[in-house]
């Protein structure tokens, strides 16, 4: 893989983290993350919608006019997101009872729409399936974060797993949501500013 | 339960119990990006109301043709065709006929197509199974609902800009912290209506 390949898939992880960077897809990530192993399932949905689109949309870039290329996307991106429907009431029935109308409501996740437009729209097929793939698997990560740190406090576990006797039971509702994503946020800013002053400093000297 | 009660209930629980915003988390993008001014805030909530009420019963009206048709599988695909051209339909009818209202509204309508509040109420009503007189009730409410939490919120923002905010707790981080406490007063309406 050359240099510009691997900065494509690693740039979603942390630098252009769809969640805590550019404050994409808020209502799946607030309203799915009760649980670290439902954070995972939305986030893997929603990869596998992302990279699936990307493809498809670098495929056709070529083709579509460039006045409907929105409704083109949305066509393309609403189909796959049909298949990740069926396909998650056929073969995970639990996960889908649990993540319910957030599962069609990936056709209107921003993150989707903007990749589409964004990269895979000016860029080939092999580089659209990896920013698909990096942006997917970044967006994940914040799920499965906050879902952790959510089942954690309020549950006292991490996928299930028992921990501590810790029930606050509140972050497991949804104002749990909005603090946990808050507080985490505030953190991430605090390590990026951090960051920034040593560069600083370190430029100074 | 006669009609009436259970035409009540159905509002009162998308405006409060089930609120779109706080509790369903539906329409957070528009929730977060227009809440810092009060009448920006007004302005949006009446085109959220506006175009989920109409996109409501367009899509009841649909459903009917695709349960007929044997298609229901396209529900998502058709649904959000649907409101993306409903919105671009008002903007137009609305550019003609009432220029004040569009001149109101104008920036906030295109903004409404990628709101996940439409397409959940629509998806919503699909699932529950509701006539359509309960449909434009539930709609109602549920706009409703999510013009006073915006409403509340955006009145909370302005407020916040005056004090003293950690640096890496400005914007966003604070907005959202600040939105977990509004949703757990919400959480108080919880168990008022049982439908």
């Amino acid at each position: 893989m050359a240099a510009g390949n691997v900065k494509t898939f690693t740039n979603g992880f942390i630098a252009q983290n769809p969640t805590f960077v550019q404050v994409l897809g808020m209502c799946p990530t607030l309203a799915t993350t009760t649980s670290a192993a439902n954070g995972l399932g939305m986030g893997l949905a929603t990869t596998s919608v992302l990279v699936m689109s990307n493809v498809v949309v670098s495929l056709v870039r070529k083709f579509i006019p460039d006045k409907v290329r929105i409704p083109a996307y949305i066509v393309i991106i609403a189909s796959f997101v049909t298949i990740v429907d069926l396909l998650m009431h056929g073969f995970t029935y639990e996960l889908w009872k649990t993540l319910g109308l957030f599962i069609p409501l990936i056709v209107v996740n921003c993150i989707i729409l903007g990749r589409a437009e964004s990269f895979a729209s000016k860029n080939g097929v092999r580089a659209s399936f990896l920013d698909g793939l990096g942006m997917g698997l970044g967006f994940t990560g914040s799920l499965v974060l906050l879902g952790s740190v959510r089942e954690f406090l309020g549950n006292g576990s991490i996928f299930g797993l028992h921990l501590s006797n810790m029930k606050m039971f509140a972050m497991i509702l949804p104002p749990g949501a909005y603090i946990a994503l808050g507080v985490l946020a505030g953190m991430f800013n605090f390590i990026g500013i951090k960051k920034a002053k040593a560069a600083k400093a370190k430029a100074a000297k | 339960m006669s009609v009436g009660t259970r035409l009540f209930f159905i509002f009162l629980s998308a405006l409060l119990v089930n609120n779109f915003v706080l509790s369903r988390f539906l329409g957070i993008c528009p929730f977060l990006g227009v809440s810092k001014k009060v009448d920006t805030a007004v302005g949006m909530s009446l085109a959220v109301i506006f175009v989920m009420v109409m996109a409501s019963i367009i899509t009841w009206l649909l459903n009917l043709l695709l349960v007929a048709m044997g298609l229901p599988f396209l529900t998502t695909i058709v649904f959000i065709l649907i409101i993306a051209v409903l919105v671009q339909f008002v903007e137009i009818v609305l550019k003609k006929t009432s220029p004040g209202l569009y001149e109101a509204l104008g920036i906030f309508l295109p903004l409404i197509t990628t709101n996940c509040a439409i397409l959940g109420l629509a998806l919503l009503n699909v699932q529950q199974e509701f006539s359509l007189i309960e449909t434009i009730v539930h709609a109602a409410g549920a706009g409703l609902g999510f013009g006073l939490a915006l409403v509340i919120f955006s009145t909370i923002r302005e407020k916040m800009e005056l004090y003293e905010i950690p640096e890496s707790f400005k914007g966003t981080a604070s907005a959202l912290v600040s939105a977990g406490l509004l949703s757990m007063a919400f959480m108080g309406f919880q168990g008022l209506v049982k439908l």
